[in-house]
């Protein structure tokens, strides 16, 4: 029951984003606040995260493919189609997920306890759209962006590990990355990530934004916010699995 | 002046508020009094929709609070000034942005006749050289001063204060309660002051409403509140040392 109540309060805090919003100027210096504190705040674990994964990838599908009939480019067509179409947008969305869904839902959990939200909306501004609206719109701008930097540094990561151990040369790798290569996984990945980036910040804002109570609720709402937001991520993942690659 | 009528809320089946009615007039300091936990700041909350009341209905100068529409009530609030309890200061933002916020959003006014009018505000709550700070350092009391100065920066027709000297030293309450009432007189807003401090309710009480578990018992000006016969409220003005002296005489 209290499953269905949330879902519900939700689709209306979604409609609530989108009604009696305030001006276009008033908007657009809150979604550029926003990019600049979500995309510059998040590229260093981005760029960090991915390049190990990629160089990880390499080495242990380099170790699964032990057999000499298989050519060693294989190794880097392997490591593209995981990172591109599953490691960049959904690991990343995991990992944003820890870091900008928690944060917002700890920066909308604190104002509301510390009644901001309230003096927002008795100056008869929809605090809704006006404090919400715009961590939606940059997550859906940066996140992409993201996810395209998280692709080429895992593959970056896979190409430097490869030289590096001599498991695969750099010609092999830049020949294995390109073979037979489907344009629509990086469509795919980019639809993925619009998704998840939608998904992540509108339940870590309805998590936040809703809090009741004091900085243990915060707490909380918080940990709610990142566990809900990877649930529907992975959920959203598989449908969209199924509708688009099926 | 603020009209409100029949107004009960009750949370999760316990009564908060039980048929609350009252006028707040034009151009004076009505204050709402009580000891804590009786729904002081919940009905000032239903009072600007805060909080939607179970039944009950408020009207501002006549307009139908309640039952208005998103625009109306947008329009209403946008006369409306509030100080909260606890400052509500956004804290990301400088002294000085939370004081102009207002401005930014309702008005079209010019960058520099904005910085003038807070330069102004925050110069009336005696704060001018804090404008560049962040609100986690100034103290409570400050914090307070520049919510003040956020309520009024938009010259409201309606003022709310939650408490407005809670927290505050004696001589910085008596400043904040005559600033409250200066400004009520000068621009004749219509102000309603949630407050348990004595010194405030003799000081700037013109009608003065009390409250006792969600009841309202007694209302009045200042001049009947020492001798209003009703045992609570008596209780409750002569709880002070001070006051209970009085009452001896
Ligand atoms: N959101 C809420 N949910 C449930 N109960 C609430 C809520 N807000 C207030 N209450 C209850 O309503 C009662 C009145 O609270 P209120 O904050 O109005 O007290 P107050 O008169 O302002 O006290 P104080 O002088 O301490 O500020 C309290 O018993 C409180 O527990
Ligand atoms: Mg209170």
């Amino acid at each position: 029951m209290q499953f269905f109540y949330q879902v519900g309060r939700y689709f209306i805090f979604l409609r609530s984003l989108f009604i009696n919003r305030e001006s276009f100027k008033t908007y657009y210096h809150l979604v550029l606040e926003e990019c600049i504190s979500i995309g510059i705040g998040s590229l260093f674990l981005v760029v960090l995260v991915s390049t190990f994964i990629g160089a990880v990838s390499t080495v242990q599908t380099a170790y699964n493919l032990v057999s000499p009939l298989i050519p060693r480019y294989v190794i880097a067509q392997v490591v593209r189609e995981m990172t591109v179409l599953e490691l960049a947008p959904t690991i990343m969305a995991i990992i944003y997920a820890g870091k900008v869904g928690s944060s917002m839902a700890g920066g909308l959990g604190t104002m509301r306890i510390t009644e901001q939200i309230d003096a927002v909306e008795v100056m008869g501004i929809n605090s809704i759209s006006y404090l919400v609206l715009p961590k939606i719109i940059a997550s859906m701008l940066m996140y992409p962006m993201l996810v395209v930097i998280a692709g080429f540094c895992s593959l970056f990561g896979g190409y430097l590990i490869g030289a590096a151990t001599g498991i695969i040369t750099p010609p092999e790798y830049i020949f294995g990355i390109r073979f037979v290569f489907n344009e629509f996984t990086i469509t795919f990945a980019l639809i993925k990530s619009l998704a998840f980036a939608f998904l992540i910040s509108s339940i870590s804002s309805f998590k936040g934004f809703y809090t009741q109570g004091g900085a243990l609720e915060v707490g909380i709402a918080t940990t709610g916010a990142v566990t809900n937001s990877v649930i529907a991520v992975l959920i959203a993942d598989y449908l969209l699995a199924q509708l688009l690659l099926a | 002046m603020i009209k409100i009528k029949d107004v009960s809320k009750s949370f999760d089946g316990k009564m908060v508020l039980e048929a609350i009615s009252g006028e707040f007039e034009k151009g004076k300091c009505n204050l709402i009094i009580g000891s804590s936990g009786t729904g002081k700041s919940v009905l000032l909350k239903c009072i600007v929709g805060l909080i939607p009341t179970d039944e009950g209905k408020i009207f501002y100068d006549m307009r139908n609070f309640s039952d208005a529409d998103h625009e109306m009530k947008a329009e209403i609030r946008r006369e409306i000034g509030m100080l909260f309890q606890g400052g509500a200061l956004f804290d990301s933002k400088t002294v000085e942005k939370n004081v102009m916020f207002p401005l930014d959003i309702l008005t079209k006014m010019k960058p520099d006749e904005k910085l003038d009018r807070v330069q102004f505000c925050l110069k009336r709550v005696g704060l001018e050289n804090a404008g560049k700070k962040m609100p986690s350092e100034i103290s409570g009391g400050m914090k307070k001063r520049v919510g003040i100065a956020r309520a009024i920066v938009n010259n409201p027709a309606y003022l709310f204060c939650d408490e407005p000297n809670s927290g505050l030293d004696p001589q910085t309450s008596i400043l904040i309660d005559e600033l409250i009432q200066e400004l009520t007189y000068e621009f004749n807003t219509t102000t309603i002051v949630v407050t348990h401090d004595m010194n405030s309710v003799m000081g700037m009480g013109d009608n003065i409403m009390y409250l006792y578990k969600g009841h309202k018992l007694w209302e009045g000006g200042k001049e009947d509140i020492t001798h209003s016969g009703v045992k609570e409220l008596d209780d409750f003005v002569f709880a002070n040392k001070v006051m209970s002296s009085l009452r001896g005489k």
